[in-house]
């Protein structure tokens, strides 16, 4: 068994002048889950082609346990998965598609029913996959990606249009694949998808990698972060909090349709809101709720890649 | 961690061919608008031969309309008149110039590349199933047709494009045989359909390539062109079974139209290959490559039926229309006589040949200031004939409208006795008189008619 299963050198790829992938290195332990997270157009969908042998890098050298992928479609046989929706066949029903796709690779349509009874589909096994919701085309791809127990499991925003039963099913079902010694590859662009399911993530920005590694590590990189504050007494929390060390109140980015709202929001370091919970508990402030305005790992993900933070901090707010 | 490990680059079998052969097939046989297709092309023909048969106003305009009441034979060649005009492109253009299409409707190329992991392959895959499907719905047509013909009407005896009399083994093969000959140019069809899929992606416009270009050779077609080019087209290849219907066969167009097909057939299927091999597969906003399709498609297609007209020309020496005088008074003559013998035999007169008549035909085109050649509704031709010990000779008068391919109908236009009714009075009752109006046609390409009686 190998130790590593996806190893990127310098992996560039270009489409015309727009640079997909600039320069990524990349290493992928075997038997982890691994996210690839990063904004739109951040070169995700085009690392999992090259892992899928579905194009070669116009430069850098791509090893799949330990063997370089030398030309276009010769990855290993035990690589499976899907890039841009899972490709199924609407006119065929579910386990007509698996059936199919089975006998294409030569494999027994034995195990098929046991798959979709695996990814929740047994009961519409004999539907036409043109009437599913774009979850259950999720789940029927992801098992179509399951036949055969590939070593390589390569999933494009397996996520997309999953209902929070669908997701948890699915994260149950990648969760047995790499208790079963396989590796997991994902992407999303949602940090919340992949921080409960993978042990390490990628992140990536205009082709690069800007973080690779844990994702308690990723958390790490967040560092001072906005929170909201609800209290007995907004006034007083205010005065408390300017008068805070290492915090700062932070009006503007609360949502103008919420100027009625009494939360305070503050900016500064973890050490320095515990020291505001100490003085508000001290002056006799009640604390009714606090918490990060954006999720450490999301924090994380807005500041490595240079996203907008007021605009999503102002979406996340009007949506709430 | 350490590079020292790797190994040269893993070449991974690909899917095997029957395989993905298998998985196109069913992929098209799980196509509803291809199930009632087939469905159709099984009951259509069976239920227009049936019906029309049993109707008193007949499709006289094609060949062997105005048989369809007399032999459940011709019901089967009605509809192999319709099928290189129409249906066939129309048929290819469902099967073969969606089958590469459909996977860019359905974002499914990748997942097919991931699986297959040979372009080649997948090509191939899809090529073959295209081809069986299509094999498969011309199948149905031709069993449909006889079956719908025989079962209604019987397997009566017919008369050949040259008048002779086709008894039922002699029509059970040769009806085989025409729908055959039009095998070659339905998988050029396909090939052009194939072409168009790969070509034009998603978009329509490749759906309706093989249409298209069945409509563009037809008006082609339809036009005096010189008979060299009329042969290098593969619609031609449609109508060549002509040449099966008559004693001897002619059968110089009919090779021809075959090696024009299966040339069209293998260059477009090239062509086709070819723009597959080099699509990037990665580019999801690929929406066809209308401006490659032309170069790379198109102008090869153009330059063959150049090359092919050259050749032909060549060979053949065929410049002009092909429909001369002499040729159409030897053809008009020899239908003739077979005709007349079937209508003595009818008549219950003493028997009489082909031979012992020794007819012959004087054509006129439009007058004296119109050339006697070319096609036109303005032929008048007198057909000469003699009885045995009979003194006087007998003439009867036909005007025939002559079509660019040399299919032509002949009108008697009397003496009453020969020619003038539609119906003659036979010992069992009223029949047709197969001299009042009847189809046969001129060997293009051949400086003299063969079949003289």
């Amino acid at each position: 068994m190998h130790s590593t299963a996806v190893r990127a050198r310098g992996l560039t790829k270009t489409f015309g002048d727009v640079i997909a992938l600039d320069g990524v290195d990349v290493d992928i332990a075997a038997g982890q889950i691994h996210g690839l997270v990063g904004p739109n157009g951040a070169g995700k969908t085009t690392l999992l082609g090259l892992l899928l042998g579905l194009a070669m890098p116009d430069d850098g050298t791509l090893e799949i346990w330990e063997v370089r992928v030398g030309r276009a479609l010769s990855g290993s046989a035990r690589v499976a998965g899907f890039v841009d929706g899972p490709g199924l066949y609407p006119t065929l029903t579910a386990r007509q598609n698996l059936a199919a796709i089975a006998s294409l690779r030569g494999e027994a349509a034995a195990g098929v029913d046991e798959l979709l009874d695996r990814v929740g589909l047994r009961d519409v096994a004999t539907d036409r996959v043109g009437g599913f919701s774009l979850g259950m085309r999720q789940r029927l791809g992801l098992a179509a990606a399951l036949l055969g127990q590939p070593q390589l499991l390569i999933l494009d925003e397996p996520a997309n249009g999953l209902d929070p039963a669908g997701k948890r099913q699915v994260h149950r079902v990648l969760t047995e694949v790499a208790d079963a010694g396989a590796t997991v590859i994902l992407s999303s662009h949602r940090m919340d998808d992949l921080a409960a399911l993978c042990d390490e993530v990628t992140l990536l920005a205009e082709g690069r990698v800007v973080f690779s590694g844990p994702v308690r590590k990723l958390a790490a990189e967040s560092g001072e972060l906005d929170y909201r504050l609800i209290t007995s007494d907004p006034e007083g929390a205010r005065r408390a909090a300017d008068g805070a060390p290492g915090l700062s109140p932070v009006a503007s980015r609360t949502s103008p349709s919420r100027a009625d709202d009494p939360a305070l929001v503050v900016h500064g370091s973890e050490a320095a809101i515990d020291d505001l919970v100490v003085r508000l508990v001290t002056s006799g402030i009640a604390i009714r709720e606090l918490g990060p305005v954006v999720p450490p790992l999301e924090a994380a993900f807005l500041a490595l890649t240079g996203a907008d933070l007021d605009a999503t901090t102002v979406e996340e707010e009007s949506a709430r | 961690m350490t590079t020292s490990t790797v190994t040269a680059p893993l070449q991974v079998q690909p899917v095997a061919l029957r395989r993905g052969y298998r998985f196109e097939l069913v992929k098209l046989a799980a196509q509803a608008r291809l199930r009632l297709v087939l469905l159709a092309c099984l009951l259509a023909p069976a239920v227009y031969t049936a019906v029309i048969s049993r109707q008193t106003s007949l499709p006289a305009d094609a060949l062997y309309g105005r048989w369809m009441n007399q032999s459940g034979w011709a019901g089967s060649l009605v509809i192999l008149v319709f099928m290189g005009t129409s249906v066939l492109p129309l048929l290819t253009s469902v099967v073969a110039g969606d089958v590469f299409a459909v996977e860019d409707r359905l974002g499914t190329w990748r997942h097919l590349l991931v699986a297959v992991r040979s372009p080649r392959r997948i090509f191939l895959s899809k090529a073959l199933a295209a081809l069986t499907v299509t094999i498969a719905l011309l199948a149905a047509l031709v069993v449909s047709s006889i079956a719908g013909g025989l079962i209604s009407i019987g397997a009566h005896p017919l008369p050949g494009l040259d008048g002779h009399l086709m008894g039922s083994g002699e029509l059970t093969r040769t009806v085989l045989l025409t729908w055959l000959t039009i095998v070659p140019p339905t998988l050029a069809f396909s090939a052009v359909g194939l072409l168009g899929s790969v070509a034009l992606g998603r978009s329509p416009l490749g759906l309706l390539v093989p249409v298209a270009f069945a409509l563009v050779l037809e008006g082609v077609a339809l036009m005096p062109v010189p008979v060299a080019l009329r042969v290098a087209l593969p619609t031609n290849a449609f109508i060549t079974y002509r040449g099966l219907l008559t004693t001897p066969g002619q059968l110089e167009s009919l090779w021809i139209g075959l090696t024009v097909s299966l040339t069209w057939a293998a260059l477009a299927t090239y062509l086709a290959y070819r723009l597959f091999m080099r699509r990037d597969f990665t580019d999801l906003a690929y929406n066809g490559a209308g401006r490659r399709f032309v170069v790379a498609g198109l102008a090869p297609l153009v330059g063959l039926v150049a090359l092919t007209t050259g050749a032909v020309a060549a060979v053949t020496g065929g410049t002009g229309s092909g429909i001369e005088r002499p040729k159409l008074e030897a053809a008009l003559a020899t239908s003739f006589a077979h005709l007349y013998v079937l209508q003595t035999r009818e008549l219950n007169r003493p028997a009489i040949t082909e031979g012992q008549l020794g007819a012959t035909a004087h054509c006129d085109k439009g007058g004296d200031r119109v050339e006697d050649r070319g096609p036109g509704a303005d032929w008048r031709c007198v057909v000469t004939w003699t009885l045995p010990g009979a003194t006087a000779t007998g003439t009867a008068i036909y005007q025939l409208d002559v079509a660019a391919d040399g299919k032509y109908v002949a009108d008697g236009d009397g003496p009453k006795e020969v020619n003038g009714f539609f119906q003659i009075r036979t010992p069992t009752g009223d029949a047709p008189n197969p001299l009042w109006q009847f189809d046969g046609f001129v060997d293009l390409l051949h400086n003299e008619q063969k079949g003289s009686p």
